[in-house]
């Protein structure tokens, strides 16, 4: 099994607020992908099965979000840096690529060692600290060059 | 702008304004008491109805007729959906509310769901809030303790509970019934209208959708009375029998290029330059404004000349821009390429397009191709020509889409060529001094190339 109980008991936690196990789709793919670090095809069925649905109605939902990764896991830290508007006129754009620079990695892929994943974002809702970049939880406004770069240095 | 006395942020400033004791102190929870022992749902529905209450999503719809729309005497359940997936770019209102101050929200969502008589609610949060989150999960646990939530509340005979519910980064889940897919477990793709939600909404049942700010403003009603909602902002145009007015207080933001960027509470209605002086410090550097996006990319462009716009929700329309939108303000200044505004508007909307409706999947991505190519030095002049019939062709307004995203599309397109052609025509023109003129469209659509159609790194 790729889900293990503690996996399978937070899943399960969920139905009572939903009238149709259907429902528990996205949140049993944010659980998985929370604690794997990714949605391996193995957890799709395992958490088909669990919902009462075929394996390919949860890889239908899960495909429309980019959001979920089934290629190999997450990186520790999961960079989001956005390209919207407010951002790109206060030089998002240019912390982007100096980031894909810094990293030697593209936008959606994962340094070799596992410390990071880069993600082109569309506004992250936090625009009035422009140029913003979240990583994991936490969000980071009024980004500069010298601020990314004590980033990655803090990167575990 | 007449004096005013801000309502909807009255809490933001004050430390702890999150926690449930700070917001009883400030007569927080005051409106359900009352509300519960005095008032039937229908009654809060009439008061929110004779606020003139607009939706302060996007769409401006009065709040108390999409009320009535509900079916009568409708066995249930009947749902809530709380619209806080606020991924429109240039847009953070929701955010703040609901960080700082986020039983504001949820009173106005028990008020909500009294009236509409619904008896579970889900609030559609994008994932990337997590602070947004932890605050609301929080203050929904002590609502829970404390009575506001759960079964009778308050020992009335209403019950109701209030779920997050957590999107996955995808714009188009704000669309409400993409929003609605979404929750009940399916790939976002935005339903045929009609049936409307108020009718065949959540699990096929009778649904209200509104957004955060909507919400946090019915327990304001509901506290100080619709005369005080209505007594802020503008009325309605007597010369056109459609317009409800633009009542009440509202959450405005800016960002980009100002002196200091952020939110601030105005009545609706102040003019777009006044604001941006007074609340956001003016345009940076000492520059001019070139243009300022009214209320999230979706709306458009006003030009400089246009800024004393007021900020309601008849204004930015009577400018040629879609909407007040979310009135979140982006402000462009005199250097930004207008071109540079065009293809990251087009970006966007080519990503967030679900794909369901050919001329918006298509529409979108070749918009963004038309911009690659310009900013490419490659651009001829008919490719305006063709970024404009897009433009047009587009949407729910030329009837062409299921949903808005489209017509958020087409608009930023529309004003960026009907209010800057002549910048852009000189950008090809300098750019592309030989080719400029150029119209066989096989050699041009060579370079826009369909190997790869977006970028890797902009595909996302
Ligand atoms: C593509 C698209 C995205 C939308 N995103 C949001 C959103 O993030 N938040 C929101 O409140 N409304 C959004 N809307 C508007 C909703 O469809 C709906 O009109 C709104 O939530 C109704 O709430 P209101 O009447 O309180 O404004 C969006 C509409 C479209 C077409
Ligand atoms: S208009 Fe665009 S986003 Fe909306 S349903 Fe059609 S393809 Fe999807
Ligand atoms: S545009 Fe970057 S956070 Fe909004």
């Amino acid at each position: 099994m790729t889900l293990d109980n503690d996996i399978l008991d937070a899943i399960k936690s969920l139905f009572p607020r939903y009238p149709t196990r259907r429902a528990v789709v996205l949140p049993a793919l944010h659980v998985v992908q929370e604690r794997l670090g990714w949605v391996p095809p193995a957890a799709v069925v395992e958490i088909a099965r669990l919902l009462e649905l075929a394996p390919a109605e949860v890889q239908d939902a899960l495909s429309f979000y980019g959001f979920f990764k089934q290629d190999r896991p997450l990186g520790r830290a999961r960079i989001w840096v956005c390209r919207s508007l407010s951002c790109a006129a206060r030089g998002g754009e240019d912390l982007l690529a100096h980031l894909c620079a810094r990293l030697g990695i593209r936008p959606g892929q994962t340094t070799p060692d596992g410390r990071a994943t880069l993600e082109v974002a569309e506004c992250l809702g936090a625009c009035e600290q422009a140029p913003a970049v979240l990583v994991n939880q936490t969000l980071h406004g009024n980004m500069t060059k010298e601020k990314i770069d004590a980033l990655v240095d803090a990167l575990e | 702008m007449p004096d005013f006395e801000p309502v909807l942020t009255a809490n933001l400033a004050k430390p702890d304004g999150h926690r449930l004791a700070v917001y009883e102190a400030g007569g927080g929870y005051r409106a359900l008491r009352r509300a519960l022992a005095e008032l039937a749902p229908k009654d809060v529905l009439e008061q929110v109805r004779t606020s003139g209450l607009r939706g302060r999503g996007g769409a401006g719809f009065p709040t108390g007729l999409k009320w009535s729309f509900l079916p009568a005497d409708h066995p249930g359940p009947i749902y809530l959906c709380v619209n806080a997936d606020e991924s429109e770019p240039g847009t953070f209102v929701n955010r703040v509310l609901i960080e700082g101050d986020p039983h504001q929200v949820i009173e106005g969502t028990i008020l909500s769901a009294y009236a509409t008589r619904a008896s579970t609610a889900y609030v559609y949060l994008r994932y990337e809030y997590p602070l947004a989150l932890a605050r609301l999960e929080a203050a929904l646990a002590e609502c829970r303790a404390a009575g506001y939530l759960g079964r009778n509340i308050l020992g009335s005979a209403f019950s109701l509970d209030i779920f997050v519910h957590r999107g996955a980064a995808a714009y188009v889940c704000g669309e409400e019934t993409g929003l609605i897919e979404s929750i009940e477990g399916k790939r976002a793709w935005p339903r045929i209208k009609p049936p409307f939600p108020a009718v065949e909404g959540l699990f096929r049942r009778p649904t209200v959708v509104n957004n955060v700010e909507t919400l946090a403003c019915v327990t304001h009603i509901i506290d100080r009375g619709p005369a005080w909602f209505r007594s802020i902002g503008v009325p309605p145009d007597p010369t056109n029998p459609r317009d409800p007015g633009s009542f009440g207080p509202k959450m405005y933001g800016a960002s980009g290029h100002v002196n200091r960027p952020g939110w601030f509470e105005a009545p609706l209605g102040a003019a777009c330059r006044e604001l941006i002086d007074r609340f956001a410090g003016g345009v940076w550097k000492g520059r001019r404004a070139k243009a300022v996006v009214p209320g999230g990319l979706s709306t458009g462009l006003l030009a400089e000349s246009e800024l004393d716009t007021p900020m309601d929700f008849a204004g930015p329309v009577r400018a040629g821009c879609l909407g007040l939108g979310t009135g979140c303000m982006i402000v462009l200044d005199e250097t930004y390429p207008i071109l540079e505004f065009l293809y990251n508007s087009c970006r966007f909307f080519a990503h967030e397009s679900c794909g369901q409706c050919t001329p918006c999947r298509e529409g979108t991505q070749w918009a963004l191709e038309l911009c690659q190519r310009i900013r490419a030095g490659r651009g001829r002049l008919v490719d305006l020509d063709l970024l404009a019939e897009i433009g047009d062709s587009i949407g729910i307004m030329p009837g062409t889409t299921i949903c808005g995203l489209a017509d958020g599309a087409a608009w930023p397109i529309k004003n960026a060529l009907g209010k800057f052609r002549d910048e852009l025509e000189e950008h090809i023109r300098t750019t592309n001094p030989s080719g400029f003129g150029q119209t066989e469209p096989v050699e041009a659509m060579e370079f826009a190339g369909r190997e790869p159609r977006m970028n890797a790194d902009e595909r996302g």
